[in-house]
């Protein structure tokens, strides 16, 4: 017998005693159609339990902001796209960008474009070295989250697993539409989006790279970006 | 050779009067009850949450084959193989034998408690591959050599002073009291190594029935860079792990984070699906997941304490534990610390040997109220001495009780103890507290109360 047997039969065998149901220590154990009916209505409040979001775009873009404020991320809001590629521009200068990382997505690239500054894509098989040594990556995402001020990514929205991780600081362009109001509608997104074809990569990104493992005195930039920037028009 | 509950009991007066350790333990967790307490009130109905999270954990823990099975079938269409380990060794010798058979040299590991569990890191040394832990608080007790003090704060219990003292020595690095320069000194450190690294090992918080995937949530993206750099993934998941499907997450994740360390949401919440696919750019060749049972299923089988396997190691009930903040994790002697330790502990690893774990508790109930999936840790402790007992009668402890029973049962010899008593009381004076003290346990550190000069009986005849 496999192990995978083995360790079935012994989950089967010990399930086969009933467990008192959560709360409910001495009652009888649930029956499973009960169970199902109680998720699904679960399924259906998270939102009212979670922390409360707005209805309105503006409601959310001001939680949105407040969010990325207290998570020390810088969150822009353009009015047009055409703000994006001096705003860009002026970033890079200020922070002395030499080397830039994004991918050929449709609004990072002709971002990139503008910044006359080498640019490694990390679509297609790419040296880890090189990306190493880019001063920022640039890239594009599935969805804003308001009710945490995170960002949602995949392997394919976002050049990859590292192209958001690695150089220390990490920009994203996102648009208005993209604006979700809390997980629930993130986790909903990423199943209507992809589903069954799923990236192998998914990551709610919530603020730079930070730590509190010394003193739980807060640090950014513990392994991954220092910096997250996200702009929006 | 010491028995754990010597060493735990040991340890205990050791670290219970060390002042700094006090100091360090209420500082960090005295801010953690300020933030975790905001994010509670944050949600629109925490309780209600919790029930809506103990009751997935019940659905998945209840369901576990079938989980289980859909968990597989989905992560391994995307080309993820998946290991099934009965126990420790057998998880340590496939972990090793995939990196043999690669002939990776080093790995870059990203926390996890399940690999503590099995003593991973021993092993791969022994079999000669290099492992740097990534986590910062994980690199600094590895380069302390010695195992995390909490699930997660592993290196909670020192100070800057103290890991600068430690980066000096170790990695030469120039003396500095800032956290930040600190952090700086391991983030240059580790870069080198999640590029050079033959193959990345993580763990997972959670794994999605559904959808096939795992899930990890962390902080300084370590974790992210050990699932994108190396060439080959592997990630250790406890059998335990599940969720039945991908929504859930949306309550799970802000609940880890609002328990685990007062956060609205962990910094990376990332799902793993399977290894690079075609068409992507990045990420391992191929992505091993290993499913450890570990005497996770003798757990499964006491349907008393079964919702002892919801715990996604959040850590609230060690946080808010009098004993924990006043022996500190180490004392516990288990990589489980705290009542979640205590309680699981005895399973996973013998009863007889841990349960006095089950007694380093003040039954205050503190942390059965701070966990987000509604273990009842401290009736479990009582469950498990009740268990010890049942197996291995203490027949001193029923001696004792069968006097007592005796003397309240009989006024005559009531009346005649009482006597003995206060005849015996001021000569007990004379010793209490000594060596020569039977009552030593109770009277080198308290008083005994003094007996009454009368008797309820007495009083209550007399009264006018």
């Amino acid at each position: 017998m496999s192990d995978r047997e083995k360790i079935l039969g012994r989950i089967r065998e010990a399930l086969a005693v009933p467990a008192p149901r959560p709360g409910h220590a001495t009652t009888t154990p649930a029956d499973p159609a009960d169970l199902s009916r109680r998720s699904i209505r679960a399924k259906a409040e998270a939102r009212c339990w979670l922390p409360a979001v707005g209805e309105s775009f503006n409601e959310q873009i001001a939680l949105f902001r407040a969010n990325a404020a207290d998570l020390r991320a810088d969150f822009h809001l353009l009015n047009s796209r055409d703000e994006l590629a001096p705003r860009l521009r002026q970033l890079a200068q200020t922070e002395g960008w030499q080397r830039v990382a994004s991918h050929r997505g449709e609004h990072t690239q002709p971002a990139c474009n503008t910044l006359n500054l080498p640019v490694l894509f990390t679509d297609q098989s790419y040296d880890p070295l090189a990306l190493e040594a880019c001063d920022v990556g640039i890239t594009g995402c599935d969805a804003l989250i308001a009710q945490t001020g995170s960002v949602l990514v995949t392997s394919r929205s976002a050049g990859g697993r590292a192209a958001s991780v690695l150089p220390p600081h990490h920009v994203v362009i996102a648009r208005r539409e993209q604006l979700l109001p809390d997980l629930p509608a993130a986790f909903d997104l990423v199943k209507r989006k992809y589903q069954p074809d799923y990236p192998s990569f998914i990551s709610l990104i919530t603020g730079p790279s930070r730590t509190g493992d010394i003193e739980r005195i807060l640090v950014l930039g513990a392994h991954g970006p220092k910096k997250l920037t996200v702009f929006c028009f | 050779m010491t028995t754990p509950a010597a060493q735990f009991t040991d340890q205990a007066n050791r670290v219970s009067r060390d002042l700094r350790h006090r100091r360090l333990i209420q500082t960090a967790l005295g801010k953690y009850e300020i933030v975790r307490d905001q994010r509670k009130a944050a949600f629109q109905d925490w309780s209600a949450a919790r029930q809506a999270a103990a009751e997935t954990k019940y659905d998945a823990v209840n369901h576990l084959d079938k989980y289980l099975e859909e968990f597989v079938s989905k992560i391994e269409a995307r080309g993820t193989k998946v290991h099934w380990a009965g126990n420790a060794s057998s998880a340590r010798e496939i972990i090793t034998g995939i990196l043999r058979q690669r002939n990776a040299r080093s790995v870059i590991k990203s926390k996890t408690m399940t690999a503590e569990e099995i003593h991973l890191t021993e092993a791969l040394e022994s079999a000669g591959v290099k492992v740097v832990e990534s986590d910062l608080g994980e690199f600094i007790v590895q380069l302390r050599r010695e195992p995390p003090y909490h699930l997660v704060f592993p290196a909670m219990h020192l100070t800057r002073g103290e890991i600068s003292d430690l980066f000096t020595r170790e990695l030469h690095s120039a003396a500095t009291d800032s956290p930040e320069e600190l952090t700086m000194i391991a983030r240059r450190e580790l870069r080198k190594q999640y590029l050079a690294a033959d193959a990345g090992i993580t763990g997972a918080n959670f794994a999605v029935a559904e959808t096939g995937m795992i899930a990890i949530t962390e902080n300084e993206g370590n974790a992210r860079l050990t699932a994108a750099m190396p060439r080959l993934m592997i990630s250790l998941v406890g059998i335990e792990k599940i969720l039945p499907r991908l929504e859930d997450l949306a309550l799970f994740l802000p609940m880890l984070a609002t328990t685990g360390a007062g956060q609205t949401l962990t910094g990376y919440n990332s799902l793993y699906g399977g290894p690079r696919q075609p068409g992507e750019s990045d990420g391992p060749e191929e992505f091993h997941v290993v499913l450890l049972d570990n005497r996770r299923t003798e757990l499964l089988a006491d349907a008393e304490q079964r919702d002892a396997l919801h715990c996604i190691r959040c850590g609230a009930c060690l946080n808010v534990c009098p004993i924990f903040r006043n022996v500190g994790g180490h004392t516990y002697g288990t990589t489980y610390s705290g009542p979640i330790g205590s309680v699981i502990t005895p399973h996973l690893r013998g009863l007889q040997d841990w349960k006095h774990l089950s007694s380093a508790s003040s039954l205050c109930g503190a942390c059965t109220e701070a966990c987000p999936v509604k273990i009842d840790l401290h009736h479990h402790l009582l469950q498990n001495r009740r268990n010890a007992a049942a197996q291995k009668p203490r027949r001193l402890e029923r001696l004792g009780w069968k006097i007592f029973g005796a003397i309240v049962n009989h006024p005559w010899l009531y009346a005649l103890a009482r006597l003995f008593v206060r005849v015996t009381e001021p000569l007990h004076a004379l010793f209490a507290g000594s060596r020569l003290d039977f009552v030593r346990g109770w009277t080198q550190s308290r008083d005994l109360p003094p007996v009454a000069r009368q008797s309820f009986k007495n009083w209550w005849r007399h009264r006018s």
